[in-house]
């Protein structure tokens, strides 16, 4: 009965390895829910009108170095507008208080992140703290129906009709 | 030809109706379909974490240098979880699968079927199909699916290495592309193509050992046949598959 | 005679267009040991086959207490073989369980017995055949002649009616056997069990059965007991049992003239 018990326990150890990668490929990959382990810093709030397709996990960063990551986006229904939970690693204590923050896109096709431009301040963000001065996303289907709204005002109806019907 | 073809297709056809008549009374006793999910996945684990981690590894080197000309490496999650999970994790584990668990489940029955071993039991009045087939065909349904889920997490590792540890791809960036970019239907249709390779491939491995030439040369013949096979299904299965999904 | 367990009947056979049973009558009788000798490729496997139900035959009937073989279902045929036990060639002993697994296989199968009482019929079946002691080895660690008992004592595990051996002699020492030879009567003598044995060595048939049959060339050739067949004045018989090289079984397997051959009169094909 011995080789049976241990048989018996390799496919055990199997079958919950394998059901633990189902599992993990199931729940963790679509959607968001993905810790990399606990996040070390404090929470800055941004507040945005649009945050495009921003999600969460997405990085934070200061003149192109990573400086932490978004850590929620949720909506608030008092004033209309989205609310972004940045984490900012605690190294980076010195950013001041009247910095701005940016949704912006990697290369023209990567996802999106936000970048924090430094303020003058001499009082830096701390735990908790808000970033005032937000840029939204740039939706690029905006950008393209206004672009062409622009073109088809002076005058390039002609040269572009049916752009114009799609155009709202 | 086209006949010859048709009706061996037919004869495994109904070899497999057969085998699955027996798989409730198979279940009635999960020991031996405990045992046999053991031979096929536990044994294989290791060659298919080692394969995971190195495709893994190489999607991740191919799929940075591919995104980094557009300026798109943070999207190597995506390129590298969609491929795993759609493709290559199902794909390269049946492969696998048919060379390791596949070749030993022919040669197991093809030496049973040589040495009187099945005749043996009919003569007992106890239905080889039963007691010998149906359990080593489930045990190789059942591994499967487990199998290719192993492979694509190790597979996933293995990118992340790479792309995020050496070739410096921010990890936020990576995964949080990744989630946002991965559907739940992703995951379904890589889940569905390993249920479908499982089937096909653990069919094949016993059909050809149950209806191997009872003689030494006729057994080896057979394992040559089962990775043959195999493959090449596992290969248009997944063809037809994939149009499938992308049909809807 | 309607003590015949098993009765064949004008048995037609081939494989593809050669045909290997062409009118065979056969009966082996309760309680008896009935022989079945011929020379090697007459198909004595076959018959064993046929008698099983594990093939069909092209025509004729195979009865086995008294149900025609032939017309039974699946169902059929398997409740026929809980009433017959065979021993194979080589033994065919299932290699991954130990001997005493082996012999309980059948009975794990077939009945719920509790452990103990399992466990003291098969050690009475393989202290029959002399391997008591052999409970727990693996059938790779058996020699032939042990491999063979050990399939017998698992043959007999259930109380078959019917026994067949299918070249019990084969490829055994003297001493295994001598020890086979006796087994076979010693059970179809203490248990009344009705044996058929398919085998090529005359001497040793000549010890334990009750009846012979010569197959030679599809058809039975003669029948009768043992000294019957040894006083047969046929050449076939008269070959057969004194080993001779040559005669109505040729030596030659047919072919053209040796001269002409040799002398490459015509490119062989």
């Amino acid at each position: 009965m011995k080789p049976q018990r241990s048989l018996e326990i390799g496919t055990g150890l199997f079958v919950l390895l394998g059901f633990a990668a189902l599992v993990f490929l199931t729940t963790q990959l679509p959607g968001s829910g993905m810790r990399v382990g606990a996040e070390q810093g404090y929470r800055v709030l941004a507040k945005f009108d649009n945050v495009g397709d921003l999600k969460p996990g997405a990085p934070v960063s200061m003149s192109g170095v990573r400086v932490g990551r978004v850590e929620a986006i949720r909506f608030d229904p008092t004033d209309y507008r989205a609310e972004v939970t940045l984490r900012i690693e605690r190294q980076y204590d010195r950013i001041p208080d009247d910095s701005d923050a940016s949704i912006q896109t990697q290369g023209l096709l990567g996802g999106k992140y936000v970048g924090i431009g430094a303020g003058g301040s001499e009082t830096f963000l701390a735990d908790g703290g808000r970033i005032d001065f937000t840029q939204s996303a740039i939706v690029l289907e905006s950008l393209v129906n206004k672009f062409f709204a622009n073109f088809a005002d002076k005058g390039g109806a002609k040269a572009a009709p049916e752009q114009e019907e799609k155009t709202p | 030809m086209i006949a010859e073809t048709l009706s061996r297709v037919g004869r495994v056809g109904l070899f497999l109706v057969r085998v699955l008549r027996q798989a409730p009374a198979a279940l009635a006793r999960p020991r031996a379909v405990v045992h046999q999910v053991y031979n096929a996945g536990a044994r294989s684990l290791v060659i298919i974490m080692l394969s995971g981690l190195f495709v893994g590894m190489v999607l991740g080197l191919q799929g940075f240098d591919l995104l980094q000309r557009f300026g798109s490496e943070d999207a190597l999650g995506i390129a590298a979880a969609l491929g795993l999970l759609k493709e290559l994790g199902p794909v390269v584990t049946a492969l696998l699968f048919a060379g390791r668990a596949g070749t030993s489940l022919t040669s197991e029955i093809g030496l049973m079927r040589a040495t009187d071993q099945l005749t043996a039991m009919e003569i007992m009045a106890v239905d080889p199909l039963r007691k010998v087939v149906a359990p080593r065909f489930l045990g190789g349904v059942i591994a499967m699916p487990l199998l290719v889920a192993v492979f694509n997490v190790v597979g996933l590792f293995g990118a992340q290495l790479i792309g995020v540890q050496v070739m410096g791809v921010d990890p936020g960036a990576f995964w949080s592309q990744m989630q946002g970019a991965v559907e739940l239907d992703d995951v379904n249709e890589g889940i569905v193509k390993s249920l479908c390779f499982g089937v096909a491939c653990s069919l094949v491995a016993v059909y050809e050992g149950y209806h191997a030439a009872p003689t030494a040369e006729g057994v080896g013949l057979a394992t040559t046949r089962t990775v043959v096979i195999s493959s090449v299904l596992t290969l248009l299965i997944d063809y037809i598959l994939t149009a499938a999904f992308l049909g809807r | 005679m309607s003590d015949a367990v098993v009765r064949v009947r004008d048995l037609h056979y081939g494989f593809g267009s050669r045909a290997i049973f062409a009118g065979v009558d056969l009966e082996a009788h309760r309680g008896r040991v009935t022989a079945v000798m011929g020379p090697s490729g007459t198909g004595k496997t076959t018959l064993l086959r046929l008698i099983t139900g594990q093939v069909a035959p092209a025509s004729g009937s195979v009865e086995v207490f008294g149900q025609e073989v032939t017309r039974l279902d699946t169902a059929g045929i398997y409740a026929l073989r809980k009433r017959m036990g065979m021993l194979f060639q080589n033994g065919a002993l299932l290699t991954d369980l130990s001997v005493f697994e082996n012999v309980a296989f059948p009975v794990r199968e077939h009945a719920r017995l509790p452990e103990p009482v399992l466990r003291q019929l098969v050690l009475t079946k393989l202290h029959a055949v002399g391997l008591r002691g052999a409970a727990d080895l693996m059938p790779p660690e058996l020699s032939g002649g042990m491999a063979r008992r050990v399939a017998l004592a698992r043959a007999i595990v259930m109380d078959p009616e019917l026994l067949i051996y299918d070249e019990p002699f084969v490829g055994l020492d003297p001493v295994s056997m001598g020890v086979v030879v006796r087994l076979i009567r010693a059970l179809n003598d203490a248990l009344g069990i009705t044996s058929i044995v398919v085998s090529h060595d005359v001497r040793e048939l000549a010890s334990i059965a009750h009846h012979s049959y010569l197959l030679s060339g599809g058809k039975v050739v003669a029948h009768g007991t043992p000294a019957e067949l040894d006083a047969s004045p046929l050449p076939v018989v008269r070959q057969f049992m004194s080993g001779e090289a040559d005669g109505p079984v040729p030596f030659h397997y047919p072919a053209p003239d040796y001269h002409a051959d040799l002398l490459g009169g015509r490119p062989r094909t």
